[in-house]
């Protein structure tokens, strides 16, 4: 009879150890982590790869995604604006924007889906068959193998992509405006100087590092953590990505509140 | 004694796998672990090289207790003991030169040239010459399992962990692989355990066979006191009888 109270109840109970497991967990894998730092020798060789796949390979589909945005916000803009406020107001719209929110949020929550899940794939298909373990019998610590150097590049190379992708999307806004808004370079210029401050730079480049160990510490936690075959490395890379992204909404939510 | 496990417990939550074991295996032995699957046999070799932490009871290599090794000192023991993995666990974004070569990397004062010269001479010992730049995903099940045994065996490891080294495989390839393990006991004077379900790789490769049944060594003996041990389960298992090996009352609990 008590049990449509208990059910909900217990269900709670093992929800809420469930989390509390993994923030353990994640502490472990974190303190491990910075513990493995100690042994270049293992990560060094791993890093300039890991630059390159999370990094070089990561920047068209960056890219890609900050051209449109830079075109959609200048439209935007420009329909929001007209009539009210002058037009070279696009120019502040779009670069604010671009530069405090949508280049690094957006780049973020695309590399949660192309890094992340990759990540999560490659390490969780590693866990299952065994190849972790290997690492381990031959010696290697797998934390200074695999973990760090996808943490650091995560860490050096989202900052650099989310520069690059802020840069393209102003200039794909600042094209559109010539070519669809009947405005002149000048006056888009104008408006893009109008609100610039430079720690609108730094404050994106702060966001995306956090967001890079994110990313790449997310991917890491839960492909090690696979178990099960195909079906859990599925589950990791799905948890990787919902949680990467949920993680970078609440800090981006942090940084605006405590560096602006 | 090199290898020495007393009473050895591991359970997952409420299921106990390992419940006392206990194991001795000599120096230059090749001894076999047989059981059925699932009985716990893989977890086992994994606690010899640290992989498992045991709830209680001790594993002693040459004398030193694995799970209270720190992380040096474990990396140290790791270097004396290769291990066969069932599924061979190559890393397969490298080549099986890269493979073998891998360990030998953390061998302090290996040069590249010299880690070359012994990756061959490994493929060489298990009839891979040639294959070094291949993939993993190029390879059958067979040259897998021999390219992990090249790898295992590529930094001279004092002991030898196979985990169940003939599965999966054809007859002729299986014996192809136990003639490897012997080869390796005589040649390379290595200690070896071997993990199996397969009597008769057992009976080929091993100087002593320990039945691992309900958590614990349920008999241990030569192959010739196992072919004449009247142990019902012990004849079950050797037979293929779930009659004899479950017994008539719970035969019908059991069975694949």
């Amino acid at each position: 009879m008590l049990d449509f109270v208990i059910r909900p109840l217990a269900s709670a109970g093992r929800g809420t150890v469930g989390a509390l497991g993994s923030v353990g967990r994640a502490w472990i894998l974190f303190a491990g982590t910075a513990g493995a730092l100690r042994h270049p020798s293992i990560w060094g060789p791993q890093l300039v790869p890991q630059l390159a796949r999370i990094g070089v390979a990561s920047v068209p589909i960056a890219l890609f995604i900050a051209t449109f945005t830079g075109i959609v916000m200048s439209l935007q803009a420009s329909y929001t604006l007209t009539g009210t406020i002058p037009l070279y107001f696009v120019g502040a719209l779009v670069g604010k924007t671009m530069m405090l929110e949508l280049g690094p949020v957006l780049t973020g929550l695309t590399l949660a889906g192309r890094v992340g899940a990759n990540i999560s794939a490659e390490l969780g298909t590693m866990r299952v068959t065994e190849q972790v373990d290997a690492l381990e019998t031959l010696a290697y610590d797998p934390l200074a193998y695999l973990v760090v150097p996808r943490i650091i590049a995560g860490i050096v190379m989202f900052p650099i992509v989310v520069l690059l992708a802020m840069t393209v999307g102003i200039f794909s806004g600042w094209f559109t405006a010539l070519q669809l808004l009947d405005m002149s370079s000048p006056e888009f210029i104008k408006g893009l100087r109008l609100l610039f401050e430079p720690w609108d730079v730094w404050f994106a480049v702060i966001k995306s590092i956090s967001f890079g160990a994110i990313v790449t510490g997310v991917g890491c936690f839960y492909g090690l953590q696979t178990e099960r075959g195909a079906e859990g490395v599925g589950r990791s890379a799905t948890q990787t990505v919902v949680i990467a992204s949920m993680i970078i909404l609440c800090l981006d939510a942090f940084w605006a509140a405590t560096l602006l | 004694m090199s290898i020495q496990i007393a009473g050895l417990h591991k359970a997952f939550g409420p299921k106990e796998v390992l419940r006392g074991f206990s194991l001795e295996v000599r120096v230059g032995a090749t001894a076999a672990i047989v059981g059925p699957s699932g009985s716990g046999k893989s977890l086992l070799l994994k606690h010899l090289v640290g992989l498992m932490q045991p709830d209680t009871g001790s594993v002693l290599v040459d004398g030193e207790s694995v799970p209270d090794l720190g992380r040096r000192d474990l990396a140290r023991l790791r270097r004396r003991i290769g291990y066969v993995f069932q599924f061979a666990a190559l890393f397969d974004s490298m080549t099986i030169a890269e493979n073998v070569g891998m360990g030998l990397k953390r061998v302090p004062g290996w040069s590249a040239g010299r880690i070359r010269g012994r990756v061959d001479e490994c493929l060489g010992l298990v009839d891979l010459g040639g294959m070094g730049e291949r993939y993993p995903s190029q390879l059958s099940g067979g040259q897998k399992k021999r390219a992990g045994l090249a790898r295992a065996i590529a930094a001279s490891p004092k002991y030898l962990l196979y985990d169940e080294p003939t599965t999966g495989l054809d007859p002729v390839t299986t014996s192809v692989i136990d003639q490897l393990i012997l080869r390796m006991r005589d040649e390379l004077g290595v200690t070896g355990l071997v993990v199996t379900h397969d009597m008769t790789s057992a009976f080929r490769v091993a100087d002593r066979i320990t039945l691992l049944h309900e958590g614990k060594a349920r008999f241990t003996g030569t192959p010739a006191e196992v072919r004449a041990a009247r142990d019902d389960v012990l004849r079950g298992f050797v037979e293929g009888d779930p009659g004899l090996y479950y017994g008539p009352h719970r035969g019908g609990d059991h069975g694949p």
